[in-house]
């Protein structure tokens, strides 16, 4: 099966400090893989890298068939394929969430109006929040912001939808209605990386589990054994706190 | 035991309020009576007492009214409001003694006593203002020595933009935004043209004589409308990640804001023409209006910048997730926000640059001040100088003050925090 995401020996520095060590990692198309590890392991910097909302500095990153470097046309168009959504959900305060949804079909895949309203309208139905399409997003709540950032970025159909901790920002209420439209996601064929501490979630859709600490993949393993066999101390350790 | 029958309280308010309200009633009334009948009803006593008796007069009546929780409302608001502690009850009687007295002497100026019939300094007699004085400069006020018979052109260049941004307020959306694209880059050519003359027919009017309230009105116009995207630019330019255009942008900046604008408008009306090659030549106004506008713009650069710093880095990074570029990502997502956000900062900005106009005398131009400032020199109206510079701060103050709450308004118009 080809790979729609390949990182080869990816190094990554802030300043001195290394904060990824030598990455390796595949991602077949409608592949679910979940990141997890403590904190400041690296794995929020690995996953903005695949959008290059950071740069690496070594190594290569290859998203579908296109390599990341200096283009920025290259970029911005592994960005259109590429759909995220932020631990804050980022929604644009300034719009409705009809037109946050509806902004980036219009201006940058160039749909016409009515086409790109047809589209954010089928994308909040399926994350249920139709009814809220011509509120700002300061009238919603925390899980519906996050809805609709989920379908924000749904808009673009993207090939791969990348989730920076999703649910850490939500009152625990919230986090069940976020995670029902992830995994219907998920159901629905789509490729996704997921940094989380959800481990239900984790257990429900994902097929490969990779575990980091301190910049690297400490282990990557199909969930079951994850979670029923884990290999490193490390990893029991981490397991063993959260579980 | 005295004292503690001597505090106000809800026992005996049918004592006290009654007592306090006489007080205060009569306090006023010496005041009142003092002022605008010149009859002191206590000028029997000491000069310096009767002087200051409304005031301890006042301040026992506010002592004795000052009841807590007293169930009438109003006494509560007053009691609350103005009359809260000793000190407070002594702020309030001062201060409104204090406009009392201050306003039949100003009335007197500005009204009672003023003259308003006449054609010359002559007319005018009393202790009065002169209006005489501006109802026969008004023309020069409002024109400057631009020709009488050619002023229908200024009036009609006004009356036509107005008329145009009533009308871009009630078209139809689609349409709107060909107006408002007319209106930045069409109109001001039209408008020039119109004032200037020299061909279609009109009589060539040059610059110099341009003046008064309709050059105030074109130098803030101009200034406004091209100031705020110089500035824009220079904003983006400050944070961009190209250092060559940072560099360029943060030198520009501080280049300008550096120097005070009457040096700045010196410079561009004497010594810029120096630097020019021989026969070419750029009209004085023209040379003035682009020194404002780019003195203003790094201003205006530095406001905006303050508020593209005061947006969270999560909207760069939506924005840029969903593959805007660079220009896609400030003009949709980043600017609306930022300029927004800093609407009080922009008005702040704009207004000086209003109120910076008059400084155009240093390079012989004359804007409404401008021209108070000719007009009262003239041998026949010496003297007038008070009346001329209180018509200009009032023009002025309703320029500022209407601009003031427009921005207050576009403000709440623009709030989705709802």
């Amino acid at each position: 099966m080809g790979k729609i995401i390949e990182l080869k020996k990816v190094n990554k520095w802030f300043d001195k400090f290394q904060v990824l060590k030598d990455i390796d990692l595949e991602v077949a198309p409608q592949e679910k893989i979940v990141i997890c590890g403590p904190s400041g392991s690296g794995k929020s910097t690995l996953i903005r890298c695949i959008n290059r909302l950071e740069e690496h500095q070594e190594g290569n990153i290859i998203v579908d068939g296109t390599e990341l470097a200096e283009n920025t046309k290259n970029i911005e168009k592994i960005r259109a394929e590429v759909g995220m959504v932020f631990q804050q959900f980022n929604l644009f305060p300034h719009l409705s969430i009809l037109d946050n949804c509806t902004l980036a079909p219009i201006w940058v895949k160039k749909l016409t109006k009515k086409e790109a309203e047809e589209l954010a309208m089928k994308n909040l139905t399926r994350v249920q929040i139709d009814d809220q399409a011509l509120k700002f997003p300061g009238q919603l709540s925390g899980g519906q912001q996050q809805r609709a950032a989920i379908a924000r970025a749904l808009c673009m159909e993207p090939k791969i939808m990348l989730f920076d901790e999703p649910t850490s920002a939500l009152d625990p209420e919230m986090i069940k209605e976020v995670l029902d439209v992830m995994v219907d996601l998920a159901k629905g064929g789509m490729t996704m990386i997921v940094v989380t501490h959800e481990m239900g979630f984790a257990k429900e859709v994902a097929d490969y589990m990779i575990f980091m600490d301190e910049g690297k993949i400490v282990e990557r393993a199909k969930t079951k054994e994850f979670f029923d066999n884990p290999k490193s101390d490390r990893t029991k350790l981490f397991l063993s706190q959260i579980l | 035991m005295i004292l503690n029958n001597l505090k106000p309280t809800k026992e005996k308010i049918n004592t006290f309020l009654p007592l306090g309200s006489i007080f205060v009633i009569f306090a006023f009334l010496d005041v009142l009576t003092n002022t605008f009948l010149n009859l002191n009803i206590t000028g029997f006593l000491p000069q310096t007492l009767s002087y200051f008796f409304p005031l301890l007069l006042g301040y026992i009546g506010f002592y004795l009214i000052r009841i807590d929780f007293s169930g009438i409302s109003f006494l509560d608001k007053l009691n609350k409001n103005i009359n809260s502690s000793n000190f407070n009850a002594f702020l309030t009687l001062l201060i409104l003694f204090i406009i009392i007295k201050a306003i039949l002497p100003l009335m007197n100026w500005l009204i009672l006593e003023a003259n308003f019939a006449g054609s010359s300094k002559d007319d005018c007699n009393g202790n009065g203002a002169c209006w005489v004085f501006i109802k026969v400069w008004f023309n020069r006020l409002m024109y400057g020595l631009y020709p009488d018979v050619e002023q229908w052109r200024v009036n009609s260049a006004f009356i036509l933009l107005f008329a145009l941004v009533g009308i871009a307020f009630f078209v139809p959306q689609k349409i709107k935004k060909y107006f408002i694209l007319f209106l930045l880059f069409v109109y001001p050519f039209i408008g020039i043209k119109l004032l200037s003359g020299g061909s279609f027919g009109l009589v060539y009017v040059e610059t110099a004589a341009w003046g008064g309230l309709s050059l105030t009105f074109i130098i803030s116009a101009f200034a406004i409308l091209f100031c705020f995207p110089i500035g824009v630019f220079l904003a983006l330019g400050r944070r961009s990640s190209l250092p060559a255009i940072r560099y360029v942008s943060i030198g520009f900046i501080e280049l300008w804001r550096g120097v005070p604008l009457i040096t700045v408008l010196f410079m561009a009306a004497v010594m810029f023409p120096m630097f020019l090659p021989d026969g070419t030549f750029v009209d004085k106004l023209i040379r003035v209006l682009i020194a404002i506008t780019l003195f203003e713009a790094a201003y205006m650069a530095e406001v905006v910048r303050g508020g593209l710093q005061a947006l969270p880095k999560g909207q760069y990074e939506a924005a840029k997730s969903l593959g805007m570029g660079y220009w896609r990502m400030n003009a949709l997502i980043i600017l609306p926000q930022a300029l927004k956000l800093v609407i009080p900062g922009i008005a702040n900005t704009l207004l000086a640059l209003v109120k910076d106009t008059p400084l155009i005398f240093v390079v012989g131009l004359m804007e409404l001040a401008g021209m108070i400032g000719l007009a009262k020199t003239n041998p026949k109206w010496l003297g007038m100088a008070m009346e001329g510079y209180v018509f200009a701060g009032l023009v002025f103050w309703i320029i500022c003050y209407a601009m003031s709450r427009y921005s207050q308004n576009l403000e709440k118009k623009l709030s989705t925090e709802r």
